[in-house]
């Protein structure tokens, strides 16, 4: 390494703190998504206490920064809210010339928030996909007051945005004037306070403002997430948190681990978090 | 050398000279090879080698055989490195995934634009889907759009909010703390003032987002709770011991002569102040106003916190709106290393470099035309 390697490198670390290689004996790693932090956490936390011995290192920082440090074998698993692109699965083989394995490890229900204050109970997908995209801008269009609607987003590193974009916006561009929270607490901080605000999140987040119940067309019931309708997929906006790994490295010990993960042991404890749990037919035995 | 000079240096300060050079240098050396690095990775924008159209040629997985090794390396975009170090699987696996990625494309009709050309960042244009041409910053999207005006809009109207609440309070206090207080006000006054300096932004940002942008919004009652006033108010509480503690150097360095010679032709205390004082400190004034702009422009985390990071075109101050630096800092962490984004937020990076530097210079300018007017000197 010359000495203008090193001083990118510096410069570069100063920028944006490069991760820390891992790979010690005995200790796994997990980065990525934001959402699953507090679920990854408990896992690792229940698993550590069960099997001394392993050392288990959660971080956070964005479903897309996992798969970043997945490629450059940085971590061990990586934590995904969504699923993984082509461009990263290229990177991938790129790097360690297999595709990455995916596990499912839970499900998610997004949430709609608004302040506690608002009468709206329930709204429906395509009502959802016009105030995000700004195409509705007044309570009174949807049955409410008449006072605009303040529109909360997430930034655009979040898995939780793309998912949301992809399946209630279709596609289409947020409304530019929707604010980007850093986080969900943050986002569910300025929803509680805001009496004409609306915004979204994962449904552990979910104490300080009240969630909307959602229909799937304007025809159909209105549904609460809870844990038999998103299990059940009756609740429309749902998804799936995945674990990503190398091929090369899933055995021994790191195998072990995503095995309990999707055991009931490990899935008693999504419930705890609020998330919730694989349907049966998902689970390992 | 200085310590040559007088009489024959000793070994020992000869090594200490030498140490404290090179430090010195080093820290010039690292500033310069910081921006060096910035703008390296910002370059390829600036000379249109990015592009971001989503339109590619693809081949189906048979075609592996047929091609050159050269032009398979070339199809998947690898490094000849990489491409001797992978094997036939994970070759194939590649083709594979480069068929699926252009399945999951958009058939947008914006699909072939190369969205990283200055037109499309600086000029309004009508993507699909928008009915009127538009200013607009959505990157991760399906069309990428990098439009930059919003967040240079976004930037100059927080600056711009911050100098205007900071500069008036700074300035007052620094006037009234090195002429008109009594010596016990002046050193509880000024060490307090410049505590405001030791808050960490971050402290400053939440509580800007908690306490102050509730209070503002039930003082003036305006609709977005999160704006670029309340992130200016806050920005203006960082810049003020800034432009204090330096603006108050300047009053306080005026010779005494002219203060006593104006008391004793009989103006008050106010007057000398006023008329004598600061206008002769006036370019160690102006030369804090615009280290106060450069603190402003380049601050994140309060803007991050409290503007509301709404990417629009606007100068209402009580709209939300997305700087320069928070956009970087919340989007740089996401991005695919070498790719368009990342290029462009570093293209920003660059950008917001040019505008202190050159807002420095011209300071420095007006400072120094404004001092040899003073002394008399043209």
């Amino acid at each position: 390494m010359n000495l203008k390697n090193i001083i990118q490198t510096t410069a570069l670390g100063l920028l944006l703190a490069v991760p820390m290689p891992s790979a010690l004996a005995g200790s796994i790693t997990a980065k990525g998504s934001d959402t699953m932090v507090i679920l990854a956490q408990k896992w690792a936390e229940v698993y550590m206490g069960k099997t001394p011995g392993t050392k288990i290192q959660v971080t956070g920082g964005g479903s897309g920064t996992g798969f970043a440090a997945l490629q450059n074998r940085t971590t061990d698993l990586a934590n995904a809210s969504r699923k993984i692109k082509s461009a990263e699965i290229a990177e991938c083989i790129k790097s360690f010339g297999k595709r990455p394995t995916e596990y499912k490890v839970a499900l998610d229900g997004l949430s709609i928030y608004v302040s506690a204050e608002n009468t709206i109970q329930e709204l429906d997908l395509e009502q959802l996909e016009k105030i995000f995209t700004g195409k509705i801008k007044n309570w009174k269009a949807v049955g409410g007051p008449d006072a605009p609607i303040t529109v909360y987003s997430r930034e655009n590193s979040s898995g939780t945005y793309e998912f949301f974009k992809e399946h209630v916006l279709k596609g289409a561009d947020f409304a530019a004037s929707a604010q980007t929270m850093p986080g969900t607490a943050a986002l569910l901080q300025a929803v509680a306070k805001d009496k004409n605000g609306i915004g979204y999140g994962g449904a552990a987040y979910g104490a300080g403002a009240k969630h909307l119940k959602v229909k799937a067309t304007p025809e159909s019931p209105a549904i609460e997430p809870t844990e038999e309708t998103v299990v059940g997929a009756k609740y429309p906006i749902w998804r799936y948190l995945y674990i990503y790994v190398n091929p090369a490295i899933d055995k021994g010990e790191t195998a072990a681990y995503i095995n309990w993960l999707r055991s009931d042991e490990g899935q008693k404890l999504v419930k705890e978090i609020g998330y919730y749990p694989l349907p049966e037919t998902l689970r390992n035995k | 050398m200085g310590l040559k000079r007088g009489h024959r240096a000793n070994p020992f300060e000869w090594i200490v000279e030498r140490a404290i050079f090179l430090i010195a240098t080093s820290a010039i050396l690292m500033v310069f090879l910081i921006f060096l690095f910035v703008a390296r990775e910002a370059l390829p924008v600036f000379l249109g080698q990015t592009n971001s159209s989503l339109v590619q040629e693809v081949l189906p997985v048979a075609k592996m055989d047929t091609l050159s090794p050269a032009e398979l390396q070339k199809y998947l975009g690898l490094t000849p490195k990489q491409f001797r170090e992978l094997d036939r699987d994970a070759i194939q696996a590649l083709m594979e995934v480069k068929l699926e990625g252009a399945s999951e494309l958009t058939k947008d009709k914006d699909a072939a634009v190369n969205t990283t050309q200055w037109r499309y960042m600086l000029l309004p244009h009508q993507w699909s889907d928008y009915d009127h041409p538009v200013f607009i910053w959505q990157p991760v999207s399906q069309i990428h759009k990098y439009n930059i005006i919003p967040l240079a809009i976004g930037s100059l109207k927080l600056t711009l909010v911050a100098l205007l609440f900071s500069v008036p309070i700074a300035l007052g206090a620094a006037i009234y703390v090195s002429q008109l207080a009594g010596n016990r006000a002046r050193e509880l006054l000024k060490p307090a003032i410049e505590l405001l300096a030791g808050i960490p932004s971050v402290v400053l940002g939440f509580f800007s987002l908690i306490v102050l942008a509730s209070f503002f919004q039930n003082l003036l009652g305006y609709q977005v709770r999160l704006n670029s006033f309340v992130a200016g108010i806050a920005l203006g509480l960082a810049v003020i011991p800034v432009v204090f503690s330096i603006a108050e150097d300047a009053l306080s360095s005026v010779p005494r002569s002219y203060t006593q010679a104006a008391l004793a032709l009989g103006s008050s205390r106010w007057q000398t102040a006023w008329q004598i004082v600061l206008p002769a400190a006036l370019p160690g004034v102006f030369a804090a106003v615009v280290l106060g702009f450069g603190r402003a422009i380049g601050e994140t985390m309060v803007v991050l916190m409290a503007s509301g990071n709404a990417s629009i075109v606007s100068w209402n101050i009580f709209d939300s709106t997305r700087s320069v630096t928070a956009t970087i800092a919340a989007e740089l962490a996401e991005t695919v290393f070498g790719g368009h984004h990342y290029r462009i937020l570093f293209m920003l990076g660059t950008l917001l470099f040019a505008v202190t530097f050159l807002s420095n210079l011209a300071a420095n300018r007006i400072i120094r035309g404004l001092k040899s007017k003073m002394e008399g000197k043209r």
